[in-house]
């Protein structure tokens, strides 16, 4: 929201500067993102008379002798533009001055003679034709007779000036104008509002046969239109182009000036109808038909639906209701009469519309702020008065207001002083809730400590009595005036993490003790990344909740798996020159209930790990899942895993807990290696590790209690165990019927393994247990153990 | 006679005492003179010659001179023991600056340590952390937090949706749902922490379409806006540096009111003015406010017993502010070389 502070103190006597309006406003809740200083740095630039000027032979340039008043009466500067004559006034930026935006000018030798200046041309001093007449002039800006030499230039082009732009919140529409603003000001001030003028004299004529209707009164609550004649196009006067230049706009027409003005200044979106385009005498503001076209101002064509609200003459659409007016009905030159509406158009069918035909306008982001009736009626009445004094038309007697109804009073309620300190903490004293309030425009009857409030008409947002009352009493008293409490009142709690919260930190920890760097991914990927992962069509993975308005087409999918998240971050790792790493993420993957999706996902926990570099094989990987194993008090078995596309088929296992499935880990499978995005030589050595655990299901597993066993009275015994078994024996199936031989054998490991062709087979290992006896309830005899050895070679054979 | 044995004996093991340094010396002496057919033993059969009268003096002698053979092999022997443990020692000894064989550790993301920061500073002040679902239904993400359909303020939240219908499944854009679940559940007095990923459909070099917010809920009698202010000053304190003060200012979220706007005092500059705080002295933080009484009786609370206040911390602002990032993204790369500076933390 642009507010300029000249067009401020037309409405308010403001007597600061514009710094410390700014500081006044911020504290007040309105955060001025930028003051913009017209000048933008400007010093040194003065009016000067040209007092002599010989054009330099055989070169394009012009020497000058310049009266520039106190700062010399005879200051040579050269000057390449044509246009300069003896007695014109000019501006002059002297030696060591600095024109807008911070260009520095010197003195300097131009074809061996010195020039200790520049002449400026409007375009120089960041200026056009609607802020100061003849600014768009091509050479040097010629100013009038009257100007002093001497006098600096920014206030005779009237740039001593700055722009508030001011961040509105979306609880303030009525704020998105100046005069809204204007209104804060006087409030934050204490200083009466100098409301702009809206009187104006209607002419007695009335036009018969005319008529609007409103048939969608739910979208547009309220329409008022009223018919101008006599319209004598031409400009706008000058006071009325430099608002406009100020705010961003230029000057098209008196007519459409005024409309713009009037959503400036009150910030009500005016349209004007060329009265001799509207066919059938009538306006109709209705849902549009199915496939029914409008082309608007800019000449872009739109078909539209019955989403879309337009207004329509007896025939055909002449406007999107409150975003832009159709070319068919537009205000020209050669108008001679004219229909102004001025209306409130629900804020969310505006939205809607502009949004899905991608037609953003300043009107289109009024409306969606949101208008009041009071701002409906106040900028229809501040138009007219424009057209009067401006003297470009004649104001009829034929004027239309349909009306759905709604409310003409400011919102009334009952509120207690003491509630509104209750809600603050502090106890404001009771004539500064009074004058607060009062200067906001509220009106308030107090009886005792009850306060009987009627509300501004164009303060909406107001709505539940006390907290309201009390953030505007608390933003205008100063919240530095609160006094910090530690809840005295409330009651004491304990807190902290429960269970499993706390385990998840803790397994967080674990992973970290083994190396594992954390890594955070977004939540969502696309298709291509379960692509990249020869992810089947048909693989749960592919279960995905797809987002309906992707930003890109690399998030559209929520993530079901971590993995291709963690390969990502390993590939990005090797680019940036990092050879080996691990990495973990603890974070949800996410499963439609049904698709298309009608209610919350399953949300999933995982965590994925992963390790990379030259250090790492299969079993020190492994080394991570048993430790996540031990530090639950969990026993993981490992299955050969062959069906997980994006791992080795003889390198990868489920990890198994009480025969469930809880993941996967093992090496990236070599086909998914070979097209990884890495520089082709670098591959062929590369050694990835992927694993990804149900966290949530291996959480089922894990024992509830702890309680603390006493260490066993007799010793453990251990027996080492050779045995020759067929190659395609696993060392797990052998574990498993070592460990099933008895309840006494509490470990098993595997401590050697050779092959030799010729004294044990072909096709053939030796493989050496560590085998560990315990008995709780007594001593383990020699013979105890050789019955065990003997039942485990039974087992075995 | 057999004194003068002694006497050069003596002479001579005086020298060979010089020359012994080892532990084999050590012992060619003990048997060549403290052995059976040592020296020693030699002479003890010389006394067989000593006339009667002397034999006494002699055997005298001779014993104190073997005693004092032996006294020399001992204290020999301590200094042999001494130096071979020297040898050894110095055999033994490795250049300690050599890299030590670790498994190195990893660590946490800065997000995490951020985030466990937060919630044991708030634990301490009696906090529980409740975790929602980061899937919400419109009614959780909006309706009953006063974000009633067509309000303004979906506008200000960018919204990924999940159903075809644009409006009832979507990712949640704050960690507020969290409020209404936790008043579901719980009645007064509330105080939890909901920390947890968000979402917001917009992304450039500020914003990224995911990060996280910690959501902080009291609800209990007469809590007020001062109340809000004196725990997010212990907050700051805690966080950030014990002169750091809180400064309030009016603000807009459709579920408290009055909203507020919190600043911290530059804890850079102390307020003078940096480029930390663009030279304003102050640093927007988060933002906060009275629950609405509307959202309490969204939750069955009875707002004229009860009253509350809610905040919103944006995790990777407090990370950025906390740890001198300048740039957010760091955050989400993932580079080891920038996780490895977080691992002391």
């Amino acid at each position: 929201m642009k507010v300029p502070f000249s067009w401020l103190k037309e409405y308010v006597d403001i007597d600061m500067t514009a710094q410390e309006l700014e500081k006044k406003l911020f504290s007040c809740g309105f955060e001025v993102e930028e003051l913009i200083d017209l000048r933008d740095g400007m010093d040194r630039v003065v009016v000067g008379i040209v007092t002599e000027a010989v054009k330099q032979e055989g070169t394009h340039l012009t020497i000058c002798k310049l009266d520039c008043g106190e700062y010399g009466k005879d200051i040579q500067i050269s000057t390449g533009a044509d246009n300069i004559f003896v007695g014109a006034h000019v501006p002059v930026a002297l030696d060591n001055s600095v024109l807008p935006g911070g260009f520095k000018i010197k003195k300097k030798a131009l074809q061996g003679i010195e020039s200790y200046g520049m002449l400026c041309s409007g375009e120089e001093l960041k200026i056009n034709d609607d802020i100061y007449p003849g600014a768009d002039v091509y050479g040097i800006l010629i100013l009038p007779e009257d100007t002093v030499p001497g006098t600096d230039i920014g206030e005779v082009v009237g740039i001593n000036d700055y722009i508030f732009d001011i961040s509105v919140t979306a609880n303030r529409p009525d704020c998105q104008s100046v005069l809204g603003i204007a209104r804060e000001v006087a409030a934050i001030l204490k200083k009466p509002l100098k409301m702009p003028a809206t009187d104006y004299k209607e002419s007695g004529y009335k036009l018969e046969d005319f008529g609007i209707r409103v048939d969608a009164p739910d979208l547009c609550p309220r329409y008022l239109g009223h018919y101008v004649r006599n319209i004598t196009p031409g400009e706008s006067p000058r006071w009325m182009k430099k608002h406009l230049a100020l705010c961003g706009l230029r000057s098209i027409s008196n007519v459409v000036d005024i409309t713009n003005y009037v959503m400036l200044e009150i910030g009500q979106p005016m349209h004007a109808f060329d009265m001799d385009t509207l066919q059938e005498k009538q306006i109709i503001v209705r849902r549009a038909a199915e496939g029914e076209k409008i082309q608007t101002l800019d000449e872009k064509e739109f078909t539209l639906n019955p989403n879309n609200l337009v207004i329509c003459d007896g025939n055909r659409p002449v406007a999107l209701a409150g975003i832009m007016g159709g070319l068919n009905s537009e205000i020209t030159g050669s108008t001679t009469q004219l229909l102004f509406e001025a209306a409130k158009f629900v804020r969310d069918s505006v939205r809607k519309t502009a949004r899905s035909l991608g037609q953003n306008t300043d009107s289109s982001s009024h409306f969606e702020k949101g208008i009041s009736e009071y701002t409906v009626e106040l900028g229809m009445k501040r138009a007219l008065h424009l057209i009067e004094e401006l003297g470009c038309g004649e104001i009829t007697s034929t004027s239309f207001d349909c009306d759905a109804g709604e409310s003409k009073e400011g919102k009334h309620f009952t509120a207690t002083l003491s509630g509104i300190n209750k809600i603050l903490g502090i106890e404001v004293p009771e004539d500064a809730v009074m004058d607060i309030l009062g200067s906001l425009g509220f009106e308030v009857r107090k009886d005792g400590d009850t306060l009987e409030v009627t509300a501004p008409r164009y303060r909406e947002d107001i709505e539940i009595g006390e907290p309201d009352l009390a953030e505007e009493v608390i933003r205008e008293y100063g919240y530095d005036n609160l006094v910090p409490t530690f809840l005295d009142s409330a009651m004491v709690t304990s807190g902290g993490l429960k269970p499993d919260q706390k385990r998840r930190a803790r397994m967080k920890q674990i992973m970290v003790g083994d190396g594992y760097f954390e890594v955070s991914n977004l939540a969502m990927y696309s298709d291509e990344e379960l692509n990249r992962l020869h992810i089947k069509e048909d693989a749960p993975e592919r279960n995905v909740a797809r987002i309906q308005n992707p930003i890109t087409e690399k998030l559209t999918i929520m993530r079901t798996t971590l993995a291709p998240c963690l390969l990502n971050v390993v590939v990005d790792n090797l680019k940036m020159g990092t050879q080996a790493g691990r990495i973990f993420e603890m974070a949800n993957v996410y499963f439609p209930k049904q698709v298309p999706v009608t209610e919350s996902l399953t949300e999933i926990r995982h965590l994925g790990f992963a390790a990379f570099g030259n250090e790492e094989d299969f079993f020190t990987f492994k080394g991570t899942a048993e430790l996540i194993a031990e530090s639950l008090d969990i026993h993981f078995d490992y299955e050969r895993c062959q069906d997980v596309p994006y791992l080795h088929p003889g390198i990868a296992a489920y990890v198994m807990v009480n025969g469930e499935k809880i993941g996967t880990i093992g090496k990236l499978a070599n086909d998914v290696t070979a097209e990884l995005d890495l520089p082709k030589d670098s591959k062929d050595n590369l050694k990835i590790y992927l694993g990804e655990l149900d966290y949530d299901k291996l959480m089922q597993f894990v024992k509830k209690d702890f309680k603390f066993e006493n260490l066993p009275e007799f010793p453990e015994v251990t027996r080492d165990l050779a045995l020759v078994a067929d190659e395609q024996i696993t060392c797990g199936q052998i574990e498993k019927e070592i460990r099933h031989a008895s309840p006494a054998v509490t470990d098993v490991r595997l401590f050697d393994i050779y092959r030799d062709p010729v004294r044990i087979g072909i096709g053939k290992k030796n493989m050496a247990f560590r085998i560990t006896f315990l008995d709780r309830r007594k001593a383990l005899s020699p013979e105890d153990i050789n019955s065990f050895v003997k039942k485990i070679l039974g087992n075995l054979k | 006679m057999l004194k003068d044995q002694i006497k050069v004996l003596q002479e001579q093991i005086e020298q060979e005492r010089q020359s012994i340094t080892s532990k084999e010396e050590l012992g060619a002496f003990w048997q060549k003179h403290l052995g059976k057919a040592g020296s020693i033993a030699e002479l003890m059969k010389g006394m067989r010659d000593v006339p009667k009268e002397e034999k006494k003096t002699m055997g005298q002698v001779l014993n104190e001179f073997k005693g004092m053979v032996n006294e020399r092999y001992e204290a020999m022997k301590k200094r042999v023991d001494e130096l071979e443990l020297e040898k050894r020692n110095q055999a033994e000894a490795v250049d300690i600056t050599m890299p030590a064989r670790i498994r190195p550790m990893g660590g946490l993301h800065p997000i995490t340590i951020t985030r466990n920061e937060m919630v044991n500073v708030f634990a301490g002040m009696g906090f529980d952390v409740f975790e929602g679902p980061e899937t919400e239904d419109d009614d959780h993400n909006f309706t009953r937090l006063n974000v009633q359909k067509n309000h303004p303020a979906r506008d200000m939240q960018d919204t990924f949706y999940l159903s075809p219908d644009m409006e009832s499944i979507l990712l949640r854009t704050h960690t507020s749902p969290g409020q209404i679940r936790v008043m579901d559940m719980k009645k007064p007095p509330i105080k939890v922490l909901v920390p947890g990923n968000v979402f917001r459909s917009d992304s450039d070099a500020t914003h990224s379409p995911m990060f996280s917010q910690m959501e902080g809920l009291v609800v209990d009698k007469g809590i007020t806006l001062c109340d809000l202010q004196g725990m997010l000053d212990q907050f700051v304190k805690e966080m950030f540096d014990e002169n750091v003060r809180t400064r309030l200012r009016p603000s807009y979220f459709p579920f408290t009111e009055p909203s507020v706007e919190v600043d911290v005092s530059c804890f850079e500059c102390g307020g003078k003015g940096c480029s930390l705080c663009k030279h304003t002295g102050w640093i927007e933080v988060l933002g906060g406010g009275v629950v609405h009484r509307q959202v309490l009786e969204n939750c069955g609370i009875d707002s004229s017993v009860y009253s509350g206040f809610a905040f919103g911390i944006g995790i990777e602002r407090i990370a950025m502010l906390k740890y001198g990032i300048n740039n957010m993204s760091v955050l989400f790369k993932n580079d080891l070389r920038v996780l490895k500076q977080f691992q002391s933390l």
